[in-house]
């Protein structure tokens, strides 16, 4: 009833993970958060590679970068790069987390919206 | 540890359920514990999506204490980790991450979990010194915790015992749990943001809460 560990993707070679992300290692900004939601703005055209149609068609609706990485079965930070080049385009636009700073505590309207929104499951 | 699947309250037609198109709001609790504590079971109790795998993969110079090598400087190193979603509202979705808590793993801390609400760590009552590290980490950290004893049948000890064991400050809650159990495990939840309401409540410089027009509106049903 477990779920087929995934952990050998990144191994199926640095190689596959260059190509997907033509050479480059690092997202070229630091846009992306893990809980950033991505919306396509606009549907795939022909001709695109190949995942970035993909995160198009997945990201009809709001879709975290986990949940990206997840199903096109990549690493977060060579997702992060393919989201970087269609933020780029202008065609995604990203919904920032709200963050919580380092070392302090959650705003307690933030805390009152998630302490209704658990007792509500 | 084994099934969660049991829950069936979504039925995730083509295997993938979409958030609502206004949701535009995200926030993450990490859930840390150390190999079979109960993570991925909890997690997957509470989450509205059958839990997701992904990896993060880091090449860092120093990564950890286990490095064993001077020479290998391009090591990298892929981490699996689990998360779920829970829909809080029209606007906004939590995430939930489960995190490995062994040492070499926690390099993944600063880069995928900052802005995080709290966390939980999650105690095996079998082997509670794998959570020593976590709950070091986090108090250096600074990012508010709680602590849920995964019950795996009849506790030996007391929950004092457990306190104790752990070194827990006074202040920081110990709850017993049932990762399997989707209400115990969404009650340790609503236990975390309690105890960081409590926490923002006495940092929190007095105000007259009558001052925020905002407070009560938001939460109107």
């Amino acid at each position: 009833m477990s779920r087929p560990p995934r952990q050998h993707r990144a191994e199926e070679g640095p190689d596959r993970l260059y190509t997907v992300t033509r050479g480059r290692s690092r997202a070229a900004t630091d846009a992306f958060d893990v809980v950033t939601l991505i919306v396509a703005e606009q549907a795939p055209v022909p001709g695109m590679q190949s995942e970035h149609a993909q995160i198009l068609r997945l990201c009809e609706s709001p879709t975290a970068v986990v949940e990206v990485a997840a199903e096109l079965r990549l690493p977060i930070s060579v997702v992060k790069i393919l989201l970087g080049d269609l933020l780029e385009a202008g065609q995604i636009t990203a919904r920032h987390p709200r963050f919580v700073p380092q070392a302090a505590l959650p705003d307690l309207d933030t805390l009152k919206q998630v302490l209704h929104g658990l007792e509500r499951l | 540890m084994d099934s969660n699947g049991s829950d069936g309250s979504v039925a995730a037609a083509g295997g993938r359920t979409a958030l609502r198109s206004t949701a535009d709001r995200a926030w993450k609790i990490v859930v840390v514990g150390g190999f079979g504590a109960g993570k991925t079971t909890m997690v997957g109790s509470v989450s509205e999506i059958r839990p997701l795998t992904t990896e993060e993969v880091m090449t860092r110079a120093g990564v950890g204490i286990d490095d064993r090598s001077a020479v290998a400087q391009k090591r990298s190193t892929t981490v699996a980790f689990d998360f779920g979603r829970i829909t809080l509202s029209e606007e906004s979705v939590l995430y939930l991450f489960g995190a490995p808590g062994q040492q070499r793993f926690w390099f993944l801390w600063d880069r995928l979990f900052r802005g995080a609400l709290g966390a939980v760590v999650l105690v095996d009552p079998r082997r509670l010194a794998d959570s020593w590290y976590a709950i070091d980490r986090l108090e250096q950290h600074g990012l508010p915790f709680v602590v849920a004893r995964n019950n795996f049948g009849d506790p030996a000890h007391t929950l004092d015992q457990v306190r104790e064991a752990l070194d827990l400050a006074p202040g920081v809650p110990l709850l017993d749990c049932d990762a399997r159990d989707r209400e115990s495990s969404k009650q340790v939840l609503i236990g975390l943001v309690r105890h960081l309401t409590e926490l923002a409540v006495a940092a929190a410089p007095a105000v007259d809460p009558a001052a925020d027009p905002t407070a009560d509106l938001e939460n109107a049903p």
